[in-house]
């Protein structure tokens, strides 16, 4: 027995990981750009702006990451970024109240969205994937309705005061968004959920297997609803970062954000149908995102041409995580008899 | 033995579909530490039957009792309290979860105190193997592999050790060697005797009749929702059931309607 629970390092367990794929897409588009892009693209400017970037897709990729074990998908966090961010800036720029109960403002907003995007789930069985396409869309009306309603404009400018333009919008160095530390706290969050907690064994459960996990006894709906409010909570804080850097506020902020988490996500090998995903995987998509979305201008070509390497990415990745995924069920068969 | 209280029984059980008779006045007795084989074609009835017995189904009239007790299963939780176990065909229903953690699915161990209460992956991953190991699956030794990785008999093994552990007294098994090859099916046969050993007992859903006799100490046909036949082990042979499984005359009539379409059978025969 002992020796059957000693762990041995192998090369044919790395493969089997979810986020193998996932490294090996990152190192690649890093390598790439490294020689494409030049000395500039691996100084310290060129890692704090695929940081940057990453870091703010990734607040968000987290969460979303973990709904997507679960099963479910949401598309409602550009909206709830661009709402959120209104929220905050109407609140302490507009009407001058002060910055904390803005930003508190915005976080239950998001927070709150999520958790409606939860309830019309779970009570009503549709898929997510149209629940939140309908948010989507409804949350962004209301955002650019009130907006020009009570302002009478599209752009809010606020300021946050001290301690919070530090908090969230200063950056480090003079080049590292203060979002960087952000991000590991939510990866660090998201971590304990999915690998120390219950919480976790739960949402992987539900994932594979909605029916089996219910009669498991575990409070299926209950988890979904938070895991949508965790997704409106991650977009409310990149809306509160955003707005404290730029100190301002656009309706149509964040839309990129939909699309984009879901290419991290997928890139970082989370299974689109649910169950199986990893922390670090997703990181690794994210940081793959970022790479590629900023590495496209150190090399002097247009710009244009970063969104075809994406979609070739997302390609590449979902059929590569499809093998090592086989790779990982055929775990031992070496051994056989 | 029979003198003994049914540990699970029911009494003239109907379940009734919107008008249809899926369950036609049932009556079954369940004991500790016996194998009961419910036989039957599909849509007999059988699948309405452990339904009911695991709690998914209310019956339309009649009685369930536990220990002589008549008791009302509201859900499939309020069953598995009573100590009744479900294993479904395919056995481990998270292919891509590990080991040690579907093991514990809805009952995860956990560590530390207070709000500090995280799961405990280094007990479930032993604990899996080790139960495992008990039921003679040598070959997993690293409770952090994938469901999907083990085989058809693994994973049936596996949700049979998982019910034992958490302590079912009933272990109802829905064609557990229907997807199964001769050697893993015998590997399964072998693990429903272990687990009769220790005094559970079993339901067990087959359509195959060696597996049947191979196993069972006590035998049910189901025909059409209603329970066609009910004896002990030794008391029928296998052409009895056979036929009985198929419907008795029918299936002298089909044999005689193809022996005039092909005219070969017999002569082969």
């Amino acid at each position: 027995m002992s020796q059957s629970t000693k762990k041995v390092f192998s090369f044919g367990s790395l493969v089997r990981r979810p986020e193998f794929g996932a490294l090996i897409g990152a190192l690649a588009v890093y390598i790439f750009f490294a020689i494409a892009g030049g000395a500039q693209f691996t100084e310290l400017g060129g890692w704090a702006s695929w940081l940057n970037v990453a870091a703010e897709l990734g607040i968000i990729a987290l969460p979303v990451s973990m709904v997507m074990i679960a099963g479910d998908l949401d598309l409602s966090v550009g909206s709830v970024l661009a709402s959120s961010s209104m929220v905050f800036a109407i609140t302490s720029g507009f009407y001058h109240l002060p910055t904390i109960v803005g930003i508190l403002l915005a976080l239950a907003f998001g927070t709150g969205v999520g958790l409606l995007n939860g309830f019309i789930v779970t009570k009503t069985n549709l898929p997510s994937f149209v629940v939140t396409l309908a948010t989507m869309f409804a949350i962004s009306g209301i955002t650019l309705g009130f907006t020009r309603l009570i302002t009478g404009s599209t752009s809010v400018a606020v300021t946050a005061d001290e301690p919070f333009h530090s908090m969230f919008g200063i950056l480090l160095g003079g080049k590292f968004e203060v979002a960087i530390v952000w991000w590991i706290i939510v990866a660090l969050v998201v971590s304990l959920i999915l690998y120390k907690s219950i919480w976790g064994n739960w949402i992987y459960a539900i994932g594979g297997d909605v029916v089996s996990a219910r009669a498991t006894g575990i409070p299926v709906s209950k988890v979904r609803i938070a895991l949508f409010a965790g997704s409106g909570f991650g977009a409310a804080l990149v809306a509160v970062i955003q707005t404290c850097l730029y100190n301002s506020a656009q309706v149509a902020n964040g839309q990129s954000f939909v699309f984009n988490s879901i290419i991290a996500v997928v890139v970082g090998g989370v299974l689109l149908t649910g169950g199986y995903g990893s922390t670090i995987g997703v990181i690794l998509g994210t940081i793959t995102f970022g790479v590629v979305n900023q590495g496209i201008y150190y090399t002097g070509w247009d710009a244009d041409w970063a969104a075809l390497i994406l979609g070739i990415l997302l390609l590449i990745a979902v059929l590569t995580n499809n093998t090592f995924r086989r790779l990982a069920l055929s775990g031992g068969k070496k051994e056989k008899k | 033995m029979s003198n003994a209280t049914p540990i699970l029984s029911l009494k003239n059980v109907s379940k009734n579909f919107a008008g249809y008779q899926a369950l036609d006045d049932v009556s079954l007795d369940i004991y500790p530490g016996q194998v009961l084989c419910l036989l039957g074609d599909n849509g007999a009835g059988k699948s309405t039957l452990i339904k009911v017995l695991s709690g998914f189904h209310e019956p339309t009239s009649g009685v369930v009792e536990v220990n002589g007790t008549p008791t009302v299963f509201k859900s499939p939780k309020d069953a598995s309290n009573e100590g009744i176990a479900t294993v479904h065909q395919f056995g481990g229903t998270f292919p891509l979860m590990s080991i040690g953690r579907s093991f514990f699915v809805g009952s995860e161990p956990t560590k530390g105190f207070g709000p500090f209460k995280w799961f405990d992956k280094k007990f479930a991953n032993e604990t899996a193997v080790r139960e495992m190991q008990a039921l003679g699956i040598t070959r997993v030794t690293d409770g952090d592999r994938l469901i999907g990785g083990l085989s058809g008999g693994e994973r049936q093994a596996c949700a049979i050790a998982r019910a034992v552990h958490f302590g079912a007294n009933v272990l109802i098994l829905d064609e557990p060697t229907a997807a199964l090859g001769v050697k893993e099916a015998a590997h399964v046969l072998r693990i429903i005797m272990q687990a009769r050993n220790k005094g559970v007992a079993v339901v067990l859903v087959t359509h195959n009749v060696s597996h049947a006799l191979t196993v069972g100490d006590h035998f049910a046909v189901l025909i059409r929702g209603q329970k066609a036949d009910d004896f002990a082990k030794g008391e029928r042979t296998r052409e009895q059931i056979t036929d009985l499984m198929a419907g008795g005359e029918a299936m002298e009539e089909l044999v005689s309607e193809l022996n005039s379409l092909t005219g070969t059978i017999n002569v082969i025969n």
